[in-house]
């Protein structure tokens, strides 16, 4: 696993820069005077003003995978692919210009580079799903940089669950959809299957992010054709820095890790179903 | 601002909530900033057992209207685990240990006590109540009689302060505090979670794997407030005053209702810093700064 970027100490205050909607999603991107450049698969913990006032909720802050983070004059942009679910993720996509997003992160331990996770990788697979392909998109564009092969496959339900493809700065992406708007109909892992065919699954470093369903798709996919696999998971987060032990994960030997330290990202391997009682929001 | 539990003297009046701050996670995600600008006077560990637990099935959080209810149900490396692996790290904490125990009996809570006491590491032990006691099947921390002989039963074996951690899933909390004062105990801490359940509004069944959990954070406050003032009446005490402190001006309403110190819990899951900034606020309001030596 890659090392973490470590986080400075504290909830911070970011100008919000831009909101965009895009498909059924918003991106709002922030200015972080303070903080430090993230790696792809880290995550940062987020809140407003208001947070705690109207009604109570939202009262805890919420977590988000950093989509793309660029380092420009000020600071860092952070750039936040939000799907609004529910009471947090609308006051955060709801953030205008020049608003004030607190934050605190990066916080987890990031992708590991391909062929850390795989020796023998020759290409890169990433296989996202809805909100999900937010950290791939920081992912696909590292790995450019790098000049490693890199498959992506994304998948969405429908038009009203799907957005972001503009993270991508496209590079060609395989799309599938359970409404058949875009790309392939059906799901995203029959396309995975297809790219896992034969030897392929060997010389594969496969990096997915989604819904819980999906990612135990690939998960037991990948096990099944012998492809490493990291997984970047959810659960419920209080804290995102290990501090309320409330983000459990049962590991495939039993007992629990605490997703916000030992991961979002996960190797396939450590754990026996990408189903975490709690996570997800369908 | 400096305050004493027992023997205990402390540079401020602000501590963590036991099992709100993991002090060793922290600094792995913050770095040695941490050690910089610690935010508590002292640190309270997470409660440990003399056995390992591995916790509550998830989902172990819900967040309710001003506040969330846990069921994590003391994860730890026990005794051992914790002698080991995690105090060596929190000797390195640039203030003292108060390390938080459980046991569901007496002779239990008497081999946590013995072997953390002696560890010259630890400055204070914090004793969880909030547990049945497996051989009468009492709540310890709702039975005075239990509460008492508890601590008479811990008293002689340290002498190093033993603050009683009181639960406040009872009528009245006063009795109690009154018991542990008589039994030897240097300080009470007052309110650890309310019990609480959510229902998942999907299937109308309990949200929490643990079926039920303890409710925190700003929406428990009055009820703190309330149980610190009465306990006040009942004991003389030093009062570590908890449940729901978000800033200054909540931390001061303790002190009013009693408290000699007071601690942040679920505050510091929206900011790892809130503690810091309930200090500075409070000293803000409290002026002149005085020592509060209630002992
Ligand atoms: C590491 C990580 C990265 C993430 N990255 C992204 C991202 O990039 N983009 C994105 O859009 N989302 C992301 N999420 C998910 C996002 O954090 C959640 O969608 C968000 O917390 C939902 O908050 P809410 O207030 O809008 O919804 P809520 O309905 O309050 O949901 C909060 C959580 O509590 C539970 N819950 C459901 N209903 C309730 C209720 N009534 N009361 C209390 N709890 C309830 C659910 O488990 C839910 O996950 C990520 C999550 C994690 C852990
Ligand atoms: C996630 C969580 C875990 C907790 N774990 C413990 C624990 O291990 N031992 C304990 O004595 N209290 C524990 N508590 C209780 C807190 O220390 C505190 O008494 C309570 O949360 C009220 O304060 P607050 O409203 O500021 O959080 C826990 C509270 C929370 C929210
Ligand atoms: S979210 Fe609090 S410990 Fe992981």
């Amino acid at each position: 696993m890659s090392d973490r970027v470590q986080a400075p100490l504290g909830a911070r205050d970011c100008e919000v820069t831009d909101r965009r909607a895009t498909g059924g999603y918003v991106i709002v991107s922030a200015l972080d005077a303070e903080g430090p450049d993230p790696k792809p698969g880290q995550f940062y913990m987020l809140s407003a003003d208001g947070w705690g006032t109207h009604g109570g909720r939202p009262f805890l802050p919420r977590a988000f995978s950093v989509a793309d983070a660029e380092r420009a004059d000020r600071g860092v942009r952070l750039d936040f692919l939000i799907d609004a679910v529910g009471p947090g993720t609308s006051v955060l996509a709801g953030l205008e210009r020049g608003a004030r997003l607190r934050v605190t992160g990066p916080l987890g331990v990031p992708f590991s580079p391909p062929r850390e996770l795989n020796p023998d990788a020759a290409g890169a697979i990433l296989v996202g799903g809805g909100v999900g392909i937010a950290p791939l998109a920081m992912l696909r564009r590292e790995l450019a940089r790098r000049a490693f092969p890199t498959r992506t496959l994304l998948g969405f339900r429908d038009r009203e669950h799907s957005g972001g493809l503009e993270l991508f700065r496209c590079q060609e992406v395989g799309l599938a959809s359970e409404d058949g708007h875009a790309g392939h109909q059906g799901y995203v892992t029959d396309l995975l299957a297809v790219a896992l065919k034969g030897p392929d699954a060997h010389t594969a470093a496969v990096y997915a992010c989604g819904p819980p369903g999906m990612l135990e798709a690939v998960r037991a996919l990948c096990a099944e054709r012998g492809a490493p696999v990291e997984l970047a998971l959810e659960t419920p987060m209080a804290c995102g820095y290990g501090a309320c032990f409330g983000c459990a994960v049962p590991l495939a030997d039993g007992g629990y890790m605490r997703l916000c330290v030992e991961g979002p990202v996960v190797r396939g391997d450590r754990i026996a179903t990408a189903i975490v009682e709690g996570a997800g929001h369908r | 601002m400096s305050v004493r539990i027992g023997s205990l003297e402390l540079e401020h009046p602000v501590l963590n909530g036991s099992g709100t701050f993991d002090a060793i996670a922290a600094r792995q995600v913050f770095g040695d900033a941490l050690l910089e600008r610690f935010p508590f006077a002292a640190f309270v560990s997470k409660t440990i057992t003399l056995e390992p637990r591995a916790g509550n099935p998830p989902p172990r959080l819900w967040e309710t209207p001003s506040g969330m209810i846990n069921s994590i149900g003391l994860p730890n490396k026990g005794l051992e685990g914790f002698l080991a692996h995690d105090l060596p790290q929190l000797a390195e904490l640039p203030v003292p240990l108060i390390v938080s125990v459980m046991a569901t009996s007496r002779d239990d809570f008497a081999r946590l006590v013995g072997a953390v006491s002696e560890r010259e590491e630890v400055a204070a032990l914090e004793l969880n109540v909030s547990c049945p006691n497996v051989k009468s099947g009492l709540i310890v921390g709702a039975e005075p009689a239990e509460t008492r002989a508890l601590c008479e039963a811990l008293r002689p074996l340290t002498d190093k302060p033993l603050i009683v951690k009181l639960t406040p899933n009872v009528a009245d909390p006063a009795p109690v505090a009154r018991a542990a004062e008589e039994g030897g105990a240097d300080a009470v801490s007052l309110i650890n979670t309310l019990r609480a359940t959510a229902l998942d509004p999907r299937t109308g069944e309990p949200w929490l794997g643990a079926g039920s959990g303890g409710l925190s954070g700003a929406a428990v406050k009055p009820v703190a407030l309330d149980q610190v003032r009465r306990v006040r009446a009942a004991v003389s005490l030093p009062i570590i005053g908890m449940g729901g402190i978000e800033s200054g001006a909540d931390a001061l309403d303790f002190l009013r209702c009693g408290a000699t110190a007071v601690a942040v819990g679920t505050a510091n899951f929206r900011d790892p810093l809130a503690g810091e900034r309930v200090r500075a606020e409070l000293e803000a309001l409290s002026e002149p700064a005085r020592s509060l030596d209630l002992k």
